[in-house]
Formats: C-alpha cells, sequence, structure tokens
C-alpha cells in the first residue's frame, strides 16, 4: 500500500495573491508582509472528517431542501456535477461539498443584501453532500442570476456558485467559485480577474453537459475540483512512530 | 519534446465573498434550513482537559474590525490528538476538533468555546506547543488565510516550538500568541488577528 505523504506545495502563480487593487476590498484586507513557508506537520496533513450523519440527504437539492411542499423555486433548472479530484488525478472520497447562491433574479437570503431583485420564498440558496467513492458530487439547483456590487460604479458578478471543500486535510482547505460556459460576464469581472493564470480562470468555469441533463427537466453543467495532492512516501515528518 | 506529466493543477481560490454565512453559518445569515449546522461544537461534552474560552477581532489594515469574516479552527485534544485516521491515537467520543466560528455583525467580535489542546508532535521530532490552527476568510481575502494561536501560559513551550522559531522576526511571534486573562470561571484568551499594519500577524504558506 503507498503511503501518503506531504502535500505538493501550493502553486502561487496560479493562485490569486492576497493583494489586487482592481477588487478594491483586497486593498486593505491583504498581509504586507510575505507568508511564512511552512513544511507540513500533522497539524497540516490532518482535517476534520464528516459522515452521513452530519448531513441529510436532501441536502443537496436547492430544489426541495427550502421550497414549500408542492412548491419550487424560479429560474433555470440545473443539475450541477463534477468529481473531486486530486493533483494525481485521484478521487478524493467523502470529502464535504458545501454550495451557496443567489437565487435566480441575482438576489441572496442574506440579511447583509439589499439587492432590489426580490427574495423568492422557495429558494434558500446554500446545499452541501458528501462525495460517493469515485469522488463524484451533485447539486441540483437553479441557475443563478447576475448581480451588481460596489467595486467600480458598474461592476456585475457573472453567474456564480460558491463552493466550499475541506479533501483530507487541512492544507486542503479550500473556497472557490463556479461560473457557466458563455457568460460574457466573466471575462470583465475583477474577482475572475485577481487569478493571474488564464487556464487557471478556465478551470473555474461549469461546461454544459448535455448528455447529464434530464430531458423535458433539467439542463445540466460539468464542475470538476482539484484539491492539492500529495507525495506517496512520507519522508520526514512520519506521522506513525516517530 | 520531452513526455509531460500528467498531474492535474488545484483549483484556483476565490473569495468566500460578503455572503458566505448562507452556505457555511445559515443561521447567521438570517434562515433555518439544516438539521444541523456544522462546526458550533468543537470538542464535544466528553472531552478531557481545561475547558477554555478563546475571543478576539480580526482588522484590516485601517485598524477596522472585520464584521463579515469566518474563521476555521483545527485542534488536536488535550493528548496532542488530531480526531483524523492517520493521527495515531484515540480522541473522546464526539471530539472533533474543528470548529466554524463567526462574528457579530455590529462589532466584529467572535469567540469560540473549546478545550485547551496538548503539544503535538512535529516534524523530526520535534514538539509543537499546544496551539490551534485557524483558517480565515471573507470579503476581500482572495485566498483563505492560514495562522496560528498558541497560549500565553506556555512560554517554555512556545520557546522551543518549531514552527515559532521559524519566524526570522521575534518580536513578529508575538502576533501568534493568545493572551490569558484569569477573570471568571472559564480562562478567557484574548486573540485579535491584524490583516495588515502595524503588528500584522504572521500568516503561512502551509
Ligand atoms: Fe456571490
Amino acid at each position: 500500500m503507498r503511503t501518503q505523504g506531504e502535500f505538493y506545495q501550493r502553486d502561487r502563480t496560479r493562485q490569486p495573491p492576497g493583494l489586487t487593487r482592481d477588487y478594491k476590498t483586497s486593498v486593505s484586507r491583504s498581509p504586507q508582509y510575505a507568508l511564512i513557508s511552512l513544511q507540513n506537520s500533522a497539524s497540516e496533513i490532518t482535517g476534520p472528517v464528516f459522515g452521513h450523519d452530519d448531513i441529510d440527504p436532501i441536502d443537496n437539492d436547492l430544489l426541495l431542501n427550502y421550497a414549500q411542499p408542492g412548491q419550487s423555486p424560479i429560474g433555470e433548472r440545473i443539475i450541477l456535477h463534477g468529481r473531486v479530484l486530486d493533483e494525481n488525478g485521484r478521487p478524493v472520497r467523502g470529502t464535504l461539498v458545501e454550495a451557496w447562491q443567489a437565487n435566480a433574479g441575482g438576489r441572496y437570503r442574506h440579511k447583509k443584501d439589499t439587492y432590489l431583485a426580490p427574495i423568492d420564498p422557495n429558494f434558500g440558496g446554500c446545499g452541501r453532500t458528501l462525495t460517493d467513492d469515485e469522488g463524484y458530487y451533485y447539486f441540483r439547483t437553479v441557475k443563478p442570476g447576475a448581480y451588481p456590487w460596489r467595486n467600480w460604479v458598474n461592476n456585475w458578478r457573472p453567474a456564480h456558485i460558491h463552493m466550499s471543500l475541506f479533501g483530507t486535510g487541512f492544507a486542503q482547505r479550500l473556497i472557490t467559485q463556479c461560473y457557466f460556459e458563455g457568460d460574457p460576464l466573466i471575462a470583465k469581472c475583477p474577482i475572475v480577474n485577481t487569478i493571474p493564470d488564464d487556464e487557471a480562470i478556465e478551470q473555474l468555469i461549469a461546461r454544459l453537459d448535455l448528455n447529464a441533463t434530464i430531458p423535458l427537466d433539467t439542463i445540466a453543467y460539468k464542475f470538476d475540483i482539484v484539491l492539492r495532492g500529495r507525495r506517496s512516501t512520507l519522508f520526514e515528518n512520519r506521522l506513525e512512530g516517530n | 519534446m520531452p513526455q509531460e506529466l500528467s498531474y492535474l493543477k488545484e483549483t484556483a481560490s476565490q473569495t468566500a465573498g460578503p455572503y458566505v454565512h448562507i452556505g457555511l453559518a445559515p443561521g447567521a445569515a438570517g434562515f433555518d434550513i439544516y438539521k444541523r449546522e456544522l462546526g458550533w461544537d468543537i470538542a464535544g461534552p466528553n472531552a478531557k482537559g481545561e475547558r477554555i474560552r478563546i475571543e478576539g477581532l480580526v482588522t484590516d489594515g485601517m485598524g477596522s474590525p472585520i464584521k463579515d469574516v469566518l474563521l476555521e479552527a483545527w485542534q488536536a485534544n488535550a493528548d496532542g490528538i488530531y480526531a483524523h485516521p492517520e493521527h495515531p491515537g484515540e480522541v473522546e467520543k464526539g471530539f472533533r476538533g474543528w470548529g466554524r466560528v463567526i462574528t457579530d455583525f455590529e462589532t466584529g467580535e467572535w469567540g469560540f468555546d473549546t478545550v485547551k489542546p496538548g503539544p503535538v508532535m512535529g516534524r523530526h521530532g520535534a514538539m509543537m506547543a499546544p496551539h490551534i490552527n485557524l483558517w480565515i476568510v471573507a470579503r476581500g481575502i482572495n485566498i483563505g488565510l492560514n495562522t496560528r494561536l498558541y497560549f500565553s501560559d506556555e512560554a517554555e513551550a512556545n520557546a522551543a516550538d518549531p514552527v515559532l522559531n521559524l519566524i526570522e522576526w521575534e518580536r513578529r511571534r508575538g502576533t501568534l500568541i493568545a493572551h490569558r486573562d484569569q477573570q471568571g470561571d472559564v480562562p478567557l484568551y484574548r486573540f485579535d488577528i491584524k490583516l495588515q499594519g502595524e503588528d500584522e500577524t504572521v500568516f503561512f504558506d502551509i
């Protein structure tokens, strides 16, 4: 059996830096000193473990999980599905995936969101699920709407779903956003453009997946997520024995 | 042309945004949807060791409290064992060692209850002083910030800690020490995090 070691170092040339002037809020919220590089110890290799006791089966169905009985949220019905893999291409099994989003009008169910688009009484806007043994996950939801935000005077977020991932170690913890193929707002978004690498941006765009649609019912988008991979031997930081 | 390597690349991070609570702590966003929200009970009822409370504020470069920040804590139990299949040893039933911490939207103050972790075996057999790993996300933070919280009443262990000693500027090590206040029944530690500016907290690329 292959032992799992340290995580590969994060490729900071593909990840957004802290300070990105065109996303104005980052200017005062980004550390000025360089991050201190830390080799993995048990504190970074381990991370919280979740199980089916933690969630309900309905939690990944945003069409139902907040709707009144017999009702459904307004909007384009979609399936968002894909796999969570590590950089070695191996499935990340049984890991918690959490998602949140605006409704079809671009409004969040949040006491701090004051956008004039209406709240949808049948839409909460959050879901969660565990990946299966192949690393596969899916959500059923409505496609979120674009919404305006205060950065420059006329900034609009492309349609997006926020996603939170754990992996198996705290060093893999990641929050990202999933965008949708063909949206002209993606290229204009200062938050998207915090990412310095075009390929890394494309990796955040879910692809229309007609094979996964349910005809006459729900359209599908595919979104795979990659978490940091691990070396296959443990090197010096042996967790057992010492 | 040399052969291609078949590695995938890590998905890029994006800010958690101002509405992170909807996904990770919907109660704070103002609605009730899940049977049970995750991360509100870090230690569980059976954990051994000293029960403690930690409170703090996250401030930006202007010194203003960040009111929409969300923190996650990851810690070992009092024996220095993480609740994870790869860490040898047992933890108490119900001890997860992971928590989600949200702020008061008016003041930015946050706090959580837990047990004080024990020292944890680090690299090359060097003992790490008791610490809690923290991960911080918010609007304006493009990629989650990792830091560690150490304890002021562990001066000797802190002085030998291999991670604190990695920080070349000794003065900056102090930004990772939570200060113990001995009033009340439960020991209270204060841990303020400064994202930027004078005495900026040390953050790690883990
Ligand atoms: Fe958003």
